[in-house]
């Protein structure tokens, strides 16, 4: 146990240390008591305002629509549940006292020193889980993974590792959302992934928090040769403060990353929201995309791609647009360390083109109509090798957004 | 009835229309002449709704109603419809979703589609990286879904290919009920006399009357509307005389 003890060590001196970005959020003023909740038999069985609430971040109860499912209310890990064969769904703390392998992924892409919020998610773990692909699994129905707060004034710590082992196929949807009684919480969230050879995971995280959560996810992945990861964050609800620059090191011949944002900034909303990738090994890929759209909060959409070797190609693409108040603040950089890469970017904010929503008039739909069509189709980014079920989840996130904006 | 009384329009502080009276009756398409900056999309901006054309004098009424200061929908819901010669790319939206906006849902698109020739642009952007001639088959298909009483074209005939020029042509003069057959038991004139359809279209290069019959002809010059007369002879004379030696003559 002494990796275990120096980590904590190192946390220790971290615990008071400032993030690179983002608001600096008060620990102390959020509550790490974890309340007592039951272990969930079904998860049909959840009262439907739960379960309501779920769905709303893309978490479906219903039976026969994912391969399984992992619940954490708080602190507690409540359900956790494989339904097909080669898909491993454990709550981190057993993973952790029971599974020796497991250790190999601990805090092994990340340093728990970073900040404040890794020191957090170590020295004050809550749960979290451990999703693994056997190699070879194809998991076709999407795995889902919810947290959950029911506390008030909750400081939720996790940590989670993904694991796509060699030549398996794994689609994550991971929802957070909040009791509907929960006005104020923190959500510290700790997620490695692993894309082993020839794999291919799909991680979509759908947030939906409530108007004064602070929310910092800290994650980090890394895929090798001929694998694809796939990283798509829907924040379209209102948040008080949220910030994460996750970071994929394609280590590969072949490795390819691609990051797709969605975001809305409410009024007294801040969000800052990023993708970082390096790419270090022969033919590797990278695309980072954001579509950012504010009606009163502050976004700060990022971008960083570094290529490290000849013939690797990135692109990154934030576009934002300001339908009110607020402020988008495009940030996208690129770092050539030899000659031979090739990268580009591209970033546009603005408001939406006084022409385009003449044109839809001219077709017959009112003012706000138009706009909501035109705003819609802003969010509507084709992401190549999604599988249906995760489209429309995002759809109707999309869908569900444009209650509240318009 | 299109009627235009006495029209005036200012863009930004430029008069750009003085005195425009026009007048459509149910069933007949005119068509309009001019050079390039004479104010031709103008006139037909300022029918449609577009706010920037301010209208300091005169009226429009159509279908007996003041729409002087509708809104641009109000108007398309009356039954208005424009084909635009550079419309708005619209990242995100399909083509097919435009045009289920224009029908109100009550459409096959597919159908309609392939009776354009173009299906293959269905689930594309609308306008991102069309051609001309691709602009021209999806403001058809919008028109088509939208079934307006009025039809507005703007150069319907510019940009587009040899091989659609026809196709575009013959939809125009099918949706104006122009195509000339008759309707079963009916006389040519009977079934001319049934046609509701108001068309106006611009034409630079007059291409599009090989195609669609058209009632009358004007030539707008200088933001003044003039020579109303047979479309054809018109065409002829601008072709031998040129714009300003005709207009002069006419006044």
């Amino acid at each position: 146990m002494c990796a275990m003890r120096d980590l904590d060590a190192k946390a220790r001196e971290a615990k008071g240390k400032k993030a690179a970005f983002g608001q600096d959020i008060d620990l102390e003023s959020f509550s790490s008591d974890n309340p007592f909740h039951e272990a969930v038999q079904d998860i049909g069985q959840l009262p439907e305002n739960e379960r309501e609430r779920m769905l709303m971040a893309g978490i479906d109860t219903r039976p026969g629509v994912r391969s399984g499912t992992y619940l954490q209310k708080d602190g507690t890990s409540v359900y956790s549940t494989s339904l097909q064969e080669g898909l491993e769904i454990i709550p981190i703390k057993t993973a952790l006292e029971k599974l020796d392998w497991v250790k190999e992924y601990y805090w092994k892409l990340l340093s728990v020193d970073t900040d404040k919020y890794t020191a957090r998610a170590r020295l004050d773990l809550h749960n979290g889980y451990v999703i693994r692909a056997l190699p070879g699994a194809k998991v076709t129905y999407p795995a889902q993974a919810c947290m959950y707060i029911e506390k008030d004034g909750f400081s939720q710590n996790v940590h989670n590792i993904i694991i796509a082992e060699e030549n398996s196929e794994l689609h994550i949807i991971t929802g957070c959302a909040t009791a509907a009684h929960v006005a104020r919480g923190l959500h510290v969230g700790i997620s490695e992934y692993y894309v082993k050879k020839g794999a291919k995971l799909s991680f979509t995280m759908i947030h939906h928090w409530a108007e004064d959560v602070a929310v910092r996810p800290r994650s980090a992945g890394v895929v090798e040769e001929g694998g694809l990861f796939l990283n798509n964050y829907i924040s379209m609800k209102p948040v008080k403060s949220l910030q994460m620059y996750p970071t994929v090191y394609l280590k590969g011949k072949g490795a390819v990353a691609r990051f797709y944002s969605l975001l809305v900034g409410s009024p007294g909303g801040e969000l800052d929201v990023g993708g970082r990738v390096y790419l270090s090994a022969e033919e590797t890929r990278a695309e980072v995309i954001s579509r950012a759209i504010t009606n009163g909060g502050n976004i700060i959409a990022r971008g960083d791609l570094i290529g490290e070797i000849a013939g690797v190609r990135g692109h990154l693409e934030c576009r934002g647009l300001i339908l009110k108040e607020g402020s988008i603040h495009a940030i996208p950089e690129l770092t050539g360390k030899v000659d031979g890469v090739d990268m580009s970017h591209e970033a546009a904010v603005g408001k939406i083109a006084q022409d385009e929503i003449l044109y839809l008039m001219s077709r017959g739909l009112n003012e706000d109509e138009a706009t909501a069509t035109i705003v819609r189709g802003f969010l509507s980014v084709d992401i190549p090798g999604l599988p249906a079920p995760l489209k429309e989840e995002i759809d109707r996130a999309v869908e569900l957004s444009q209650q509240d904006m318009m | 009835m299109l009627i235009v009384e006495d029209l005036q329009v200012k863009l930004g502080d430029k008069e750009i229309l003085s005195h425009i009276d026009l007048e459509i009756r149910p069933g007949e398409t005119h068509i309009l002449f001019g050079p390039n900056g004479s104010g031709k999309t103008s006139l037909l901006m300022t029918i449609m709704g577009y706010p920037q054309y301010k209208v300091t004098a005169g009226k429009i009424f159509f279908k007996d109603e003041d729409i002087t200061h509708m809104t641009i929908n109000e108007r398309a819901r009356l039954g208005i419809g424009m084909s635009y010669q550079r419309p708005p790319s619209i990242h995100g939206l399909k083509t097919k979703q435009i045009v289920k906006i224009c029908s109100g849902n009550e459409i096959n698109v597919n159908t309609l589609a392939e009776s354009l020739n173009f299906s293959d642009f269905l689930d594309r952007d609308i306008n991102v990286g069309f051609s001309g001639g691709e602009i021209k088959r999806s403001e058809l298909m919008q028109l088509i879904a939208q079934n307006p009483d009025l039809l507005l074209f703007d150069e319907p005939e510019s940009g587009v290919d040899l091989e659609n020029i026809a196709l575009i042509g013959n939809t125009i003069s099918r949706l104006l009920e122009r195509d000339h057959r008759c309707a079963p038991g009916k006389s040519v004139k009977e079934t001319r006399k049934e046609r509701t359809k108001m068309g106006l279209i611009i034409t630079h290069t007059g291409f599009i009357l090989d195609y669609v019959t058209a009632d009358k002809g004007q030539v707008l010059y200088e933001g003044i509307l003039a020579c109303k007369s047979n479309p054809i002879e018109i065409f002829k004379q601008i072709k031998e005389i040129g714009y300003e030696e005709c207009v002069r003559c006419a006044t």
